[in-house]
């Protein structure tokens, strides 16, 4: 082709101005500004970061990310898992599996909505029109006031919002590699006389061991920056803060850049090790395909 | 017989199966329902009574609809959506496939380096953005408008966009390009005329995964528009209904069923391009 020696770099100028002005630049400047006091002027070394790891509502966020971090992501992938397996088994494999990728359409916002609304809570004595209170009234039970309970069902409660929308995720993506087993290595542990349940935890899941890496530390970095699900149905509060939340509200609420800046920074150091051990994983993939 | 114990065995498969699917519907059938519902009725029976009687259809009205489309705003905030979805959608996938093709194609000093870096800023997450860039929007006077969220949308999108792009196009075959060389194409010509048609189904999962991406962004838009209600998205509208309108399901309901209509619609027209969009977008930050 003719191209002059500038060529290439009229092709990537665009995007590497962009980068580096909504990337690079600001997250230079936020490390920055995380040793600096709510103003941004004045230098305060670690305080800041004391602050972050002794502040109760900053436990709180770190201990309930460190829950949506076991729960979200055991329950995504193990529902997955499971769906992908015994799916393959049906005729209606499609249908199923629409339904449950779905909720991957729609925002996290009216997902809340649609969960609010399973969770609404009327005291005893009046008709329920939530879901969930509807059944344990039914069956005899108190209602709950599913999102104030704190701090376990409240926050279980969120998650499950979460579950329910990223299980489709992990199905699609476990069931493309359970697909690309070759059936004769289950056909000949089935012949050798081993049970369904030997078959998948000595053939299936070992072969599925990669993919279930990736899924989960993609579930992983999601969680970890969870924010719409807590904002809108609880804004953290009843012990529901998580750190993305908690950062939102040290800006907009109390206009604190030094301590909202260190929260993204904590934010930043808790993703990457997990981020570059997914990037490494989704290239090998990427190569061996 | 044979047949019979098959079914009989196969039968908790299946119940574990319809189970699920039914856990994983439900909630959605009931927003639906209950948008259609009066809001007398919501507000005295759950939604699944109408289910006695599902023919009748004098339980059913489009009144929420025409409530929150028209008197709670939920109309301009859609068409708000709209007009903040395409730019932020075409933007971002133009300016990454001019870099993807240059980053497959053309050699230039320090090309991998700069590529390495591109995908690494993968890792950065959103919020290590916000606060020096919110100042200089608000610096510049475009805090709160369109163009601060279509350039966010752009420069936040661009890592994935580059990366998901420059794998495929690095795959083109490498006769197309020399031919094209020997006819004495420039480079300009090769990439309109064989890099973009060729790469149809990369930049469809592309685009439908970004458009749906800032189509069902809250985080961004509260950032770059929350004080300002005029240009807010749907989703910002429905999370401040939440907090005013908090007990009015059936406007609640409706807003949100209007806010997934769109990404509904695409879901189930293109869905093989929206799975894989949707995969290869999983790595964004």
């Amino acid at each position: 082709m003719r191209t002059k020696r500038w060529t290439p770099w009229v092709y990537v100028a665009p995007a590497l101005v962009l980068l580096t002005f909504f990337l690079i630049y600001p997250s230079i400047n936020t490390i920055r500004l995380s040793f600096f006091d709510r103003r941004a002027e004045t230098f305060v070394g670690f305080a800041n970061y004391v602050y972050s790891f002794t502040n109760s509502a900053m436990l709180t966020a770190f201990r309930n990310n460190a829950l949506w971090v076991a729960v979200f992501t055991t329950l995504t992938v193990s529902f997955g898992l499971i769906l992908a397996v015994l799916l393959d088994r049906v005729r209606y494999e499609k249908i199923i599996k629409s339904l449950i990728f779905i909720p991957m359409a729609i925002s996290m916002v009216g997902a809340s909505v649609i969960w609010k609304f399973v969770y609404a809570y009327r005291p005893a004595g009046v008709a329920q029109i939530g879901l969930l209170n509807s059944v344990v009234v039914a069956l005899g039970g108190e209602p709950i006031g599913w999102l104030i309970e704190r701090p376990w069902i409240n926050n279980l409660c969120l998650i499950a919002v979460g579950v329910w929308m990223w299980t489709g995720f992990c199905m699609v993506v476990l069931s493309a590699a359970y697909k690309s087993i070759p059936r004769q290595l289950m056909e000949a542990a089935r012949i050798d006389g081993a049970t369904e349940w030997q078959v998948f935890w000595k053939v299936i899941l070992p072969l599925l061991k990669p993919t279930v890496a990736v899924v989960s530390t993609t579930m992983v970095v999601f969680v970890l920056k969870i924010f719409d699900i807590v904002y809108v149905m609880t804004n953290g509060n009843y012990s529901t803060e998580v750190i993305a939340n908690r950062m939102y509200k040290e800006q907009f609420s109390f206009w604190n850049y030094g301590r909202a800046s260190t929260i993204a920074v904590i934010l930043l150091v808790l993703v990457v090790p997990v981020m570059l051990l997914n990037i490494r994983r989704f290239r090998q993939q990427e190569a061996t395909r | 017989m044979h047949q019979a114990t098959k079914i009989l065995t196969r039968s908790p498969l299946h119940l574990v199966l319809i189970f699920l699917a039914l856990i994983w519907t439900l909630p959605t059938a009931g927003l639906l329902i209950t948008s259609l519902r009066p809001p007398q009725d919501v507000a005295q029976s759950g939604w699944w009574t109408v289910l006695a009687h599902p023919f009748n259809f004098t339980q059913y009205t489009l009144q929420n609809y025409d409530s929150v489309l028209t008197k709670e705003g939920m109309g301009r905030a859609f068409l708000n959506s709209l007009a903040i979805t395409v730019p932020a959608t075409v933007l971002p996938v133009l300016i990454a496939s001019f870099a993807a093709y240059a980053f497959a194609w053309m050699k230039f000093p320090g090309r991998q380096f700069l590529f390495v870096i591109v995908v690494a800023l993968l890792v950065i997450p959103l919020q290590m953005t916000f606060i020096p860039i919110l100042s200089i929007f608000a610096r510049i006077r475009i805090a709160g408008t369109f163009p601060a969220v279509w350039l966010a949308h752009t420069g936040y999108g661009l890592p994935l966009t580059v990366y998901l792009l420059h794998n495929f196009i690095a795959g083109l075959p490498r006769d197309l390009f020399d031919s094209a060389a020997i006819d004495g194409a420039s480079s300009l010509t090769a990439f309109f005329k064989i890099v973009l048609p060729l790469s149809v189904p990369a930049i469809a999962s592309v685009v439908i995964f970004q458009s749906l991406w800032v189509w069902n962004d809250l985080l961004v838009a509260l950032i770059y528009l929350g004080g300002s209600p005029n240009v807010g998205p749907i989703t910002l509208k429905i999370a401040n209904l939440v907090g005013s309108r908090g007990q009015n399901w059936e406007l609640l309901t409706a807003a949100a069923f209007v806010s997934m209509a769109l990404p509904l619609v695409i879901f189930f027209s293109l869905q093989r391009y929206f799975v894989r969009g949707i995969l290869a977008g999983s790595l964004k930050g």
